[in-house]
């Protein structure tokens, strides 16, 4: 197990001359951006933790004259709040992300889809991004950026549920194949990136992949921006550098009573106590788009399942039976559960149904609900059950 | 070509095709449900779900295209687990309420469940945790969200079939359902009654309204004189719901078994398309003489055919300028209800007010259309019940009738007898070619220049067809139609339809003469005939309406005794004063919602 | 209720009338009216030229595109996981007690509506609300009385 300890670093919110990377990453070749990006090792930051360098080599292979790049700024796990203090405060960069991106993938043209509890941000954007705009043009750059507003869905951070939204419909995820960099926003070919992926796109070409390389481990290169909250003294935004044991995190960042840790917000993985020293916190362990929840010992685990549960019978699109009819039988079920109404073992029958909806829902949504399910059932279900 | 492996055994098939249609290829059977011949790919319902090798999930079967060296197990212990799963969630969100069903035996749900999940269910009832309320405000049909399982099979045939959408998936997650505008009742949007989702529908969330009961009471009052009249359509479909293949002809055991059920006289709708023909054929060419020659623009042109009731709804909610393009025909079934209860009542000497009208229709509209208050111009209301396909195969069944054995018998006499012409209303382009055999002949006292009088371009199952009839050799009273080329369309399926009128109302067509029917297929693709639909099965009952056709004596509406007879004795002529009491109609604006 | 006027028609000059344009106007009927009538429902649909239903079904998928009456404030009480651990209860009571109002309702005079809603990204802030775009953080039930107040004043 590789283990880098807990360092933290400051790479996103570095303030960097835009200008001169814009300028550098102008006179690169396509190749020579996908290359770095490729050599950098790094992953998707919104959670799914594909490797960018290839979503981006996948779309510039495309033929299609039309391409489209799209920031993902739906942010909405809960326990996620990085992309919009990345905004607030390195919007610049993450604009220059998307340009080198269209630079790299042959595209002129870029979307930032905005969760609409973020929209208080806009006027502040819109004027960097006149600045911005003003001065890639002058560089040389041929490329436009619009933003485009959610209005309330969690879903719609699902990359196709997003294009379905741009494109003025319900937010419900479509079939894949074919993937976005083939078929994407309108039907064109499309890379869709997180805000801090874009970002750290942007760094990795300032600084080379070489440079960025030393940071991390072997499966979860670089660093990563934490949204750290609930049980902690500290609760905030914190980039650190990826491969820490979930016990140097809650060294770090505890009340000195956590009993567990939500690594990746409702959709991702409840680590309790006794794991804490033997989890590294990346893909090689539990992966995170940044969402990092402190529960001590004063809370109660129902209450958080309930919570999700409750939250992800709400948020699911619905169009598909797994997700839309499994959350609610997972939430009535814990409570029946809970009520005495059901039978303890109905847990089990849950915990199998979780598991279906794990392998047979239609996007990640419906697939992930069972592994905060499942982490916390298995390791709290006194809490569950009494 | 593509080559994978589905249980072992090896299959080569096009690049794009889907697992599901490789599979079926083998004769390997999956299951689905929100899959339908008709409609896009959605794969929201899961129940296809499969398992490739070396995948992370399984996939839907049918919205997975085939890659090469793809290895497919459709049965094995994840996906069968998985299976039972969905279909258990499926059920715990329906109203499983079978024996009190329109549907039992008829549910592609409750087959699955059948397959899949026998025995205690694993899951809780969510039924009870929503505040379902049936919309029962059509007359046509039933929107009854309990038994709803949201695979939005009605959705996309709203949409992608009809361009209607009177009904879009609404909110999410748990209250995630099938809406009309601001779920309003069915009877106050746009919704054209057309039966297209009914007739998709898997589970008995749609079903047609059912006038059985009060069919059969009729039947046993005997204080009552019960005719019914039967669309052309019906004749080569009701089969299907009785253990035929799709384009068996069963008009004789049909009509025997109408009278064995007891109805007083076995009526023909074809009898009142041929005086449809008349009417129309008679407005069409008066139309052209005003607009054409008169340069009279009191009248319209195009002239649309208004014999379609969904398409009467769908033109007055979305097209309401065009009203006047209508041809003021009602339709055959509303013509027959006017004159069973004036002409039939005193022929036979009977008081109309003990006459109860049925009518066996393809078509859930037609309910509906039989409900419109203009339809009463007999003092009474002209059809009393209006029966689907579907709902008389039941009441056979019900009356324990052997089909298969039965004799075929004709028509009663009065207004039960018709010609091929009247028959091809049950397909697209029927009306136009029977339209034109008639009209052609008025017009220059010859038949139409067609082999055997079939008029092929105006037939098949493309959306939009469109064809032009030179007219030659005129007598005299039509000499200013001498060398003029009648410019005619057809359109099938309200989505075809809404393209031809949306031409229409910009001025970039110009035709004379417009046939519009509201279902796929024209009347033998309606709403209320037998379930499945697919595309295959219309061409079936489209070969079996032609070859009915040609096994008739006469072909010709105009030569159809019966309407010369009924001329003679009751109408005096085409749309003179009577024809315009009993067998015209007008139209409403209504909402665009 | 209010009237749609020439809004709808406004809106369509300035976003289109293409499909990918129903968002931004019934983003933009709602930030002026904060909810969408049927009227301004049925009128988008007419200028899009596609059903009411789907103007419907689209907009009720959208937690902020309200298709019921709301009132001129619209407060959105967090109440996922943090918030609720926080305190969300507290804020929750409190401004239902100011406003004389139970969660889902208006005020009679229509000034303001409370509602509940998902995670909008202050956890490291809890509790949390949202008062129309605005987000207000790190609640306690006396400084949400000063926000609400502050509101009734405008």
């Amino acid at each position: 197990m590789e283990n880098k300890g807990l360092t933290k670093v400051d790479l996103i919110f570095e303030s960097i001359d835009v200008r001169k990377v814009m300028t550098k990453a102008f006179e690169m070749t396509s190749d020579e951006i996908i290359k770095e990006i490729l050599d950098s090792g790094l992953k998707g930051r919104g959670g799914a933790g594909f490797p960018t360098g290839l979503k981006w080599k996948y779309t510039a292979a495309e033929k299609e004259p039309e391409k489209y790049i799209v920031c993902n700024a739906d942010e909405g796990e809960p326990g996620t709040f990085k992309d919009r203090e990345i905004l607030d405060r390195a919007a610049s960069k993450v604009y220059a992300g998307m340009a080198m991106a269209g630079k790299a993938m042959g595209s002129k043209k870029g979307f930032i889809y905005l969760r609409g509890e973020y929209r208080f941000l806009l006027p502040q954007l819109f004027v960097e991004l006149h600045k911005f705009h003003k001065m890639i043009h002058e560089i040389g750059y041929d490329f436009n950026i619009e933003y485009r507003m959610g209005s309330g869905a969690y879903i719609c951070g699902e990359e196709s549920a997003l294009f379905e939204s741009i494109e003025g419909f319900r937010g419900e995820p479509r079939n894949k194949p074919p993937y976005p960099t083939v078929s994407g926003l309108f039907s064109k070919p499309t890379s869709i990136n997180n805000v801090e992926t874009l970002v750290t796109a942007v760094m990795i070409i300032d600084k080379g992949a070489k440079e960025y390389v030393k940071l991390g481990t072997k499966d979860s290169r670089g660093s990563k921006v934490f949204s750290i909250s609930g049980d902690t003294p500290i609760p905030g935004i914190f980039e650190l550098e990826l491969g820490m044991t979930v016990q140097e995190f809650v060294n770090e960042f505890g009340d000195g009573d956590t009993k567990a840790v939500q690594v990746g917000g409702a959709s991702g993985f409840c680590v309790p106590r006794k794991r804490f020293a033997d989890t590294i916190i990346g893909f090689e362990g539990v992966p995170t788009g940044g969402s990092m929840k402190l529960f001590n010992s004063s809370r109660s685990m129902y209450n958080v399942l309930h919570n999700y549960l409750d939250f992800f019978a709400e948020e699911s699109c619905g169009q598909c039976t797994p997700c839309r009819v499994g959350c609610q039988q997972l939430l009535k079920g814990v409570e029946k559960v809970k009520k005495g109404e059901a039978k303890s073992t109905y847990l089990t029958e849950l915990v199998k149904l979780a598991d279906t909806m794990k392998v047979a829902s239609k996007c990640g949504l419906g697939q992930s609900v069972g592994n905060a399910f499942r982490s916390i059932v298995e390791n709290f279900r006194e809490e569950i059950i009494y | 070509m593509v080559t994978l492996k589905i249980n072992d055994q090896e299959v080569k098939v096009a690049a794009g095709t889907t697992v599901l249609d490789a599979a079926k290829k083998l004769g390997v059977n999956i299951p689905t449900l929100c899959n339908h011949p008709d409609l896009c790919v959605a794969g929201n319902c899961r129940v296809c779900v499969v398992e490739q090798t070396g995948a992370r999930t399984l996939i839907a079967a049918c919205a997975m295209p085939v890659s090469e060296g793809m290895d497919i197990h459709t049965n094995s212990l994840k996906v069968r687990n998985a299976r039972k799963h969905i279909v258990e969630l499926l059920l715990s969100e329906h109203r499983a309420d079978c024996t009190k069903c329109y549907k039992n035996q008829k549910c592609e749900l409750q087959t699955l469940a059948n397959e899949y999940s026998f025995g205690e269910h694993i899951f809780l009832d969510l039924v009870e945790d929503h505040p379902y309320a049936i919309d029962r405000s059509s007359p046509a049909f039933l929107k009854d969200d309990s038994k709803c399982i949201r695979c939005q099979r009605c959705v996309r045939t709203c949409a992608q079939l009809q361009h209607v959408s009177a009904i879009a998936v609404s909110h999410k997650g748990s209250h995630m359902k099938i809406s009309s505008f601001h779920d309003r009742p069915m009877s106050h949007v746009v919704c054209t009654n057309c039966g297209q989702c009914v007739n998709r529908c898997p589970t008995g969330a749609l079903t047609e309204k059912t006038y059985i009961d009060q069919v059969w009471d009729a039947i046993y009052d005997t204080d009552k004189h019960v005719v019914v009249q039967t669309a052309p359509a019906v004749r080569v479909a009701l089969g299907e719901d009785l253990g035929y293949d799709p384009g068996e002809r069963v008009t004789g055991k049909m009509v025997t078994a109408l009278r064995q059920l007891g109805f007083d006289s076995v009526l023909d709708t074809d009898f009142t398309a041929d005086l449809t023909i008349m009417e129309e054929g008679t407005e069409l060419l008066t139309r052209l003489k005003k607009v054409l020659v008169e340069n009279d623009h009191s009248m319209a042109l195009p002239m649309f055919t208004s014999c379609s009731p969904g398409w009467i709804k769908f033109i007055e909610h979305k097209y309401p300028k065009m009203l006047p393009n209508l041809s003021t025909c009602k339709s055959p079934q509303q013509m027959f209800g006017a004159l069973a209860k004036t002409f039939y009542a005193q022929k036979r000497n009977i008081d109309p007010s003990k006459i109860v009208s049925v009518s066996i229709m393809p078509c859930t509209a037609k309910k509906y259309e039989a409900d419109r208050p203009e339809m009463r111009s007999s003092g009474y209301k002209d059809i009393d019940f209006v029966l689907t396909t579907r709902e008389l195969a039941v009441m056979i069944k019900q009356a324990g009738i052997d089909f298969r054995t039965l004799e075929p018998t004709h028509y009663d006499s009065l207004m039960g007898t018709s010609t091929g012409a009247g028959v091809i209303f049950g397909a697209t382009g029927g009306v136009m070619e029977a339209a034109l055999r008639t009209a052609y002949e008025i017009v220059t006292g010859k038949p139409v220049p067609f082999n055997n009088l079939n008029i092929t371009p105006v037939r098949g199952m493309d959306g939009v067809k469109e064809a032009t009839i030179k007219i030659e050799g005129t007598v005299d009273e039509w000499k200013f139609l001498e060398g003029a080329e009648l410019k005619v369309a057809i359109a099938h399926g309200l989505v075809n339809a809404n393209k031809v009128a949306k031409a229409v109302s910009k001025g970039k067509v110009n035709y004379h003469f417009i046939e519009i029917m509201a279902c796929p297929g024209g009347c033998l693709g309606g709403g209320g005939q037998p379930i499945p639909t697919s595309a295959e099965i219309r061409q079936k009952r489209m070969e079996a309406i032609y070859s009915e056709d040609m096994h008739m004596d006469l072909r010709k509406s105009h030569e159809n005794p019966e309407v010369l007879a009924i001329y003679k004795e009751f109408l005096e002529k085409p749309n003179g004063h009577k024809s315009h009491e009993l067998l015209h109609t007008h139209y409403i604006e209504r909402e665009s919602y | 209720m209010y009237h749609t006027g020439n809004l709808v028609k406004e809106l369509a000059e300035k976003h289109g009338r293409k499909r990918e344009s129903l968002m931004p106007i019934l983003q933009d009927i709602v930030k002026k009216h904060n909810y969408l009538t049927d009227d301004a429902m049925v009128a988008v649909a007419t200028e899009l030229d596609i059903s009411a239903a789907e103007v419907y079904g689209t907009a009720s998928f959208y937690t902020f595109l309200d298709t019921e009456e709301r009132g001129k404030n619209i407060i959105r009480v967090c109440k996922t996981i943090t918030c609720s651990m926080k305190g969300k209860n507290d804020i929750v009571s409190t401004i239902e007690d100011i406003l004389k109002i139970k969660v889902g309702e208006t005020t009679p005079d229509k000034m303001f509506t409370l509602l509940e809603t998902n995670c909008i990204g202050w956890c490291h802030k809890a509790p949390a609300i949202l008062i129309n775009d605005m987000p207000y953080t790190d609640l306690t039930p006396e400084t949400v009385i000063d926000v609400i107040k502050g509101y009734m004043r405008k």
